[in-house]
């Protein structure tokens, strides 16, 4: 069975084709480039495709699809009407599956799965990211900004930190926000 | 009632009175709060409607029928009680094509252009490569416009000049490689394409048809049900946002806001000039205005017609070949809701029209049509060929079109 993966990052490609590959009798191909991608679909002349909801060829490639069901191999979307779970946790997942005429349900299920579960853990993946950046952002600010108030009050680390709690509780606001508002201040009126 | 609905969209400038309707408050009067979701492709616009990631959506109006017709999707019926604009969109050329069809740095006449085309088009085909056009979507109204057009100036559309579809954010791109002669896109992007020298503009299409129905705002029929009510005040908050759009002294503050990350992601000044019926036609050269470029609010310019979403079958009949069917045009004219537009308008006095259907096209200059309070005015609608288009005989309609 070939299945091709159509996903512009070629991260995310990578990582549903290190999936993909355990399956049984799978050839997989990702498309990462806009650019000859009907060509390059010509040629692999898959049995699958998937390819992500945030992907700007989506309508060309349905258009494609379109003009295929004219062809020998005619290509519809995964509607089985009675996959709609299937197909709405896809949808969730940010995923779209196309299938040839003819492939039997139980060959395109664990692969749709297997891609369902692969997109969710790349989604986990990519705000966990944004979360350790955030965080390490956020870190990064409280610690200049008990730099500026140790040099300026000639205070230890404990203690600049401590001051910056407690204007934090009294004002009922994130440690960040006020470290944000000692930074900038300081910025402005033009320290060391 | 402060109720959440989330809204769909792709970042084009009509997809505006949602989006304004949000950010000017108008919504929050109404007791709505709206969440836009921002998508690159019609496609997932419409499976997040179908899958209910969205609750209502700017989508073009042909996917709209085409979905309730089981086209490409299992059928599901869809319901569009707005219409989000008419016209908005352009006809670029590569510059090469252009001058060799006579552009003289204005907007031509359909006929004359269009004569130009198709010698130009049959020489090209005597060379083997025939002229290539792009559109967004099959079931679009930049699709069916363009195709009107050829076919009424002589040229067959799939035969004499071939459509592709292209994404509207590369529709610039696919100018400047070659890979298109020419596109059918909606704005900012035919002006990015001329910005940067990839294209000129040589027609808009309200010189096709000067009231050709663009956008709607759709929903899931199921959806309308159970959300009536907030529908209806989505309705009267975008008509209110409407009217701020097309007022001059708004152009500059809304082109700002659409031109945001968050929405278009486009520079503000081409949108602005897109708002305010100015096109730049060719890298270099002064804005030229052309009024009703974009028409979003007056003239009734929301109500949905019955009549335009049966042309819109009759075009998809026409060019997918299918066989006309009576029930399936039935079907076709009752996913456009007058009723949801006229229960959500009519203790505001709007003045709201009286007929759910009209004969397009007939219109020769201003014009008086009944509302259920009065009158309204309606201004020309016609089709650049004169053709009109009777609602109550869509056989007939479809057996005189060219070229099918």
């Amino acid at each position: 069975m070939r299945v091709a993966v159509v996903d512009e990052s070629a991260l995310r490609a990578s990582i549903i084709e290190e999936g993909l590959a355990a399956l049984d009798g799978c050839e997989i191909f990702t498309l990462t480039d806009r650019k000859a991608l009907l060509a390059q679909l010509e040629l692999i002349d898959p049995d699958i495709v998937l390819i992500d909801l945030g992907n700007p060829s989506r309508d060309v490639l349905e258009e494609y699809f379109a003009v295929s069901r004219a062809l020998a191999r005619p290509i519809a979307m995964f509607v089985d009407q009675s996959d709609d779970d299937a197909i709405a946790a896809s949808i969730d997942a940010g995923v779209s599956a196309y299938v040839v005429d003819g492939l039997a349900a139980n060959r395109i299920r664990p692969l749709l799965d297997l891609a369902i579960r692969r997109f969710n853990a790349f989604s986990r993946l990519q705000s966990d990211l944004a979360e350790a950046k955030g965080k390490l952002a956020e870190r990064d600010m409280v610690d200049r900004a008990k730099r500026i108030l140790m040099d300026s009050r000639s205070i230890g680390e404990p203690e600049a930190y401590a001051e910056l709690r407690r204007k934090a509780m009294n004002s009922n606001r994130r440690i960040v926000e006020i470290a944000e508002a000692v930074v900038t201040a300081h910025d402005l009126i033009g320290g060391q | 009632m402060s109720e959440d609905l989330a809204i769909g969209f792709l970042p084009l400038v009509d997809a505006c009175l949602p989006i304004l309707a949000h950010e000017h408050g108008f919504a929050e009067e109404e007791g709505l709060r709206l969440r836009f979701i921002r998508d690159v492709s019609w496609a997932t616009v419409l499976d997040r409607l179908l899958y209910g990631h969205t609750d209502a959506a700017h989508l073009i109006a042909p996917l709209a029928i085409a979905t309730a017709l089981g086209r490409s999707r299992p059928a599901q019926p869809l319901a569009a009680p707005f219409v989000l604009g008419l016209n908005g969109n352009a006809i670029s050329l590569r510059p090469d094509l252009a001058e060799s069809i006579g552009f003289d740095g204005t907007l031509g006449d359909p006929r004359q252009i269009g004569a130009a085309l198709a010698i130009e088009a049959a020489r090209r085909c005597k060379g083997g490569r025939p002229i290539r056009l792009g559109v967004v979507h099959r079931y679009s109204s930049h699709n069916y416009m363009v195709r009107y057009w050829l076919a009424a100036c002589g040229i067959v559309p799939d035969k004499d000049i071939e459509l592709v579809t292209v994404a509207p954010p590369f529709i610039a791109d696919a100018l400047d490689s070659g890979e298109i002669d020419g596109a059918c896109v909606g704005e900012p992007w035919n002006s990015v394409a001329v910005d940067r020298g990839a294209g000129v503009i040589v027609l808009a299409t309200a010189q096709i048809w000067r009231r050709g129905v663009e956008k709607v705002l759709a929903m899931r029929e199921p959806v309308l049900d159970e959300k009536r009510p907030q529908i209806e005040a989505l309705i009267r908050a975008m008509r209110k946002a409407g009217s701020h759009f097309v007022d001059p002294a708004n152009w500059d503050e809304n082109a700002a806001v659409l031109a945001r990350p968050a929405y278009l992601d486009q520079d503000a000044a081409l949108i602005r000039r897109a708002i305010s019926d100015h096109l730049v036609l060719r890298q270099g050269d002064r804005p030229v205005h052309y009024s009703d470029f974009m028409f979003q609010y007056r003239e009734a310019a929301n109500f949905p017609w019955v009549s335009q979403a049966q042309w819109l079958y009759t075009q998809m009949v026409r060019w997918d070949a299918l066989e006309f069917s009576a029930e399936d045009a039935r079907t076709a004219g009752k996913v456009f809701r007058p009723d949801i537009y006229r229960s959500a308008l009519k203790d505001i006095g709007e003045s709201l029209p009286g007929a759910s259907s009209k004969v397009e096209g007939s219109l020769r200059g201003l014009t008086q049509v009944g509302t259920q309070s009065g009158s309204i005015t309606l201004g020309k609608d016609g089709f650049f060929d004169d053709r009109i288009f009777d609602p109550d005989d869509l056989e007939a309609y479809l057996k005189a079109l060219p070229g099918r």
